[in-house]
């Protein structure tokens, strides 16, 4: 290489072998900071809950008392209160979303479609806090004076739907983390659907299928598997949200069978306690609370990307 | 096409009425998807509406020139926000652009598949992380040693959420790049850091400032990792060792208070956060219109 004529300044002489290995190291270094962050974040966590492991172990996660003031600290009101929103948000956004996704592929017309699918990612976009604060003054509001009045009216008889109705409950924060995590489960729905072939589709019409007799037979039952890994993924998504949900559940460490009454998350409960926790055991607890909050979303994570390999393939398994 | 009851009547052929039935259910389940993705779109149009309804009319002059009055006297802005969560985007920008470039840059030059399959998988599981996290985190590193919240941990804390977006987005558009480029200059036997910063990187520059770019939109509506890094405050602050307030951390403080004139200000803050964040989605989306189509 050295003994090409120099006069283009791209060339360069002996030195640039030790370049090339400086430059590729630091490469190196950028992709190993993001395996670096995950053992950083975690052992941080780690570092930051040991005072509350060491002194509650593993009851701590089935402990149902949160008490600061006589310093006594148990996760399961919050670990209740991620699951049943996230539970909640999940049986509204996967059927909505997934009909969403089929109106996409199979209905619409093309010139419709990258609108809608632009509206889409507009609400993907649309910041936590700010469905937040329209949680609070409109959202609530209208659940209170009307569906929450309704479901007690005609579906009364079930436990969940028992009790005083103030508004802010389980049911509204899980509504508004549906609202969230519909952008992420319609869009990966529909990298899915795309992926069931033509063939398929067109085998069903033969057979003189009807239009729902196409996307029951040929295109949902195909599909089974990959929207089963975007409800995962935004499962995800949903145990992680934090401040729109700690606007509107309430926030009250209990459990409860009625979704009407508040509840609190793993999440809210850190953004609302972190910076007014007293004694270290009481910040100690938080740490735990987020270390618990980790492991589940990675878990979850991990399934739903493992999931969506196997169906999409390599690259595709990434989302947004 | 989905109407069986043109061809000759066979004995496998399910009567008239069950056609019907079957047709009818059809149109059923049509309706049914297409209100579904109305009511998929339906919160955004929602938001916005509200927004501007509840926000537009406090949109003044003294909201873009005034710090918060305090607590109890009408008026004031929200400027101190409005410069704060743009600082604290250029502290991000400088500590997830560069590491997520460099990452990309691995990914797409050098990583062989099985070290690729990590570092992607590394990268997704950093993107699931919940925001909250990074906000204890960066508050152990950052805030605890140096006994302050401060602009900088607000900073580092959106700049480390940044580096698996942008690593991701630098690898897709990096792979793009003809590998014939790539071998062209490498026979003119110019060096390899050279050919990928000279001619890699130069050719995909307009899909790495797009995805830069929706990695900042991203960030700029986070609260929850600035709760206990940047904190907030009320008044102008120069000094990135001190708290600095920030637009989502001043609408969530204003939206759980409880007088009115702040719920007046929180709409009018939401609305201009969600204008920056969807002017950012959007023009980028024209920009890099055609190149990669939904």
């Amino acid at each position: 290489m050295s003994t090409l004529p120099s006069s283009d300044h791209l060339l360069t002489g002996s030195t640039s072998r030790g370049a090339d290995a400086a430059f590729k190291w630091l490469a190196f270094a950028g992709a190993v900071v993001v395996v670096g962050l995950i053992v950083l974040v975690g052992g941080e966590l780690y570092a930051g809950a040991r005072l509350a492991i060491a002194k509650f172990g593993p009851g701590f996660l089935v402990h149902s008392k949160w008490d600061p003031v006589t310093d006594e600290f148990g996760a399961l009101p919050f670990i209740f209160g991620t699951l049943v929103s996230s539970v909640i948000a999940l049986l509204i956004a996967v059927p909505l979303g997934v009909a969403a996704a089929l109106f996409l592929t199979e209905l619409a017309p093309f010139w419709m479609r990258q609108p809608v699918v632009t509206v889409i990612e507009m609400l993907a976009a649309v910041p936590s806090v700010i469905f937040g604060l329209w949680g609070i003054f409109v959202l609530v509001p209208w659940l209170r004076d009307h569906l929450f009045v309704w479901l007690k009216h005609s579906l009364g008889f079930l436990p969940l739907f028992q009790g005083p109705i103030y508004g802010v409950s389980m049911l509204a924060g899980g509504i508004i983390v549906a609202i969230m995590i519909l952008p992420i489960i319609t869009s990966v729905s529909r990298e899915i659907l795309r992926s069931v072939p033509n063939l398929q589709r067109e085998a069903a019409y033969g057979l003189g299928a009807t239009r729902w007799e196409v996307i029951r037979i040929a295109v949902l039952s195909y599909a089974s598997r990959g929207i089963f890994g975007a409800a995962i993924l935004g499962l995800g998504r949903a145990l992680g949200e934090t401040m729109a949900v700690t606007m509107v559940i309430g926030n009250r460490p209990e459990i409860s069978a009625s979704l009407f009454a508040p509840g609190y998350t793993l999440a809210s409960v850190i953004a609302n306690e972190f910076a007014e926790a007293t004694s270290d055991l009481y910040l100690n607890s938080l740490f735990e609370l987020g270390l618990v909050l980790l492991a589940l979303t990675i878990l979850v994570n991990v399934i739903a990307q493992a999931m969506l390999k196997t169906v999409l393939g390599g690259a595709s398994g990434k989302v947004q | 096409m989905n109407r069986v009851g043109s061809m000759a009547p066979s004995p496998f052929l399910p009567s008239a009425g069950r056609q019907r039935w079957r047709r009818y259910k059809s149109a059923a389940v049509t309706g049914l998807l297409c209100a579904c993705a109305l009511a998929v779109m339906a919160p955004l149009f929602l938001v916005i509406y509200y927004l501007v309804a509840e926000g537009a009319s406090s949109l003044d002059w003294n909201f873009f020139t005034q710090v918060p009055k305090p607590t109890g006297e009408v008026g004031g802005g929200m400027a101190n926000a409005i410069a704060g969560t743009l600082t604290l985007l250029a502290m991000a920008a400088c500590i997830g652009v560069p590491l997520g470039i460099l990452g990309g840059i691995y990914l797409a030059e050098y990583g062989s598949q099985r070290a690729n399959e990590w570092v992607r998988f590394g990268a997704d599981v950093l993107n699931g992380v919940p925001s909250i996290v990074w906000g204890m985190v960066i508050y152990l590193l950052l805030v605890v040693p140096f006994k302050t919240f401060s602009a900088y941990a607000g900073g580092a804390a959106l700049g480390l959420m940044m580096v698996p977006l942008v690593m991701r987005t630098t690898e897709e558009v990096l792979i793009l790049v003809p590998q014939s480029y790539r071998e062209a200059a490498l026979a003119l036997g110019i060096a390899r850091w050279k050919v990928i910063v000279k001619i890699v990187l130069k050719t995909a520059l307009k899909g790495i400032v797009t995805g830069v770019l929706i990695a900042l939109a991203r960030v700029a509506g986070e609260t929850a990792p600035l709760l206990f890094t940047a904190l907030g405050n009320n008044f102008w602050n120069h000094n990135l060792k001190e708290p600095i307030a920030a637009l989502p951390l001043q609408i969530f403080a204003y939206a759980i208070s409880p007088y009115d004139d702040w719920h007046r200000q929180a709409w009018a803050g939401a609305l201009v956060l969600l204008a920056l964040i969807l002017a950012i989605n959007l023009s980028v989306r024209f920009l890099s219109r055609g190149r990669k189509s939904g």
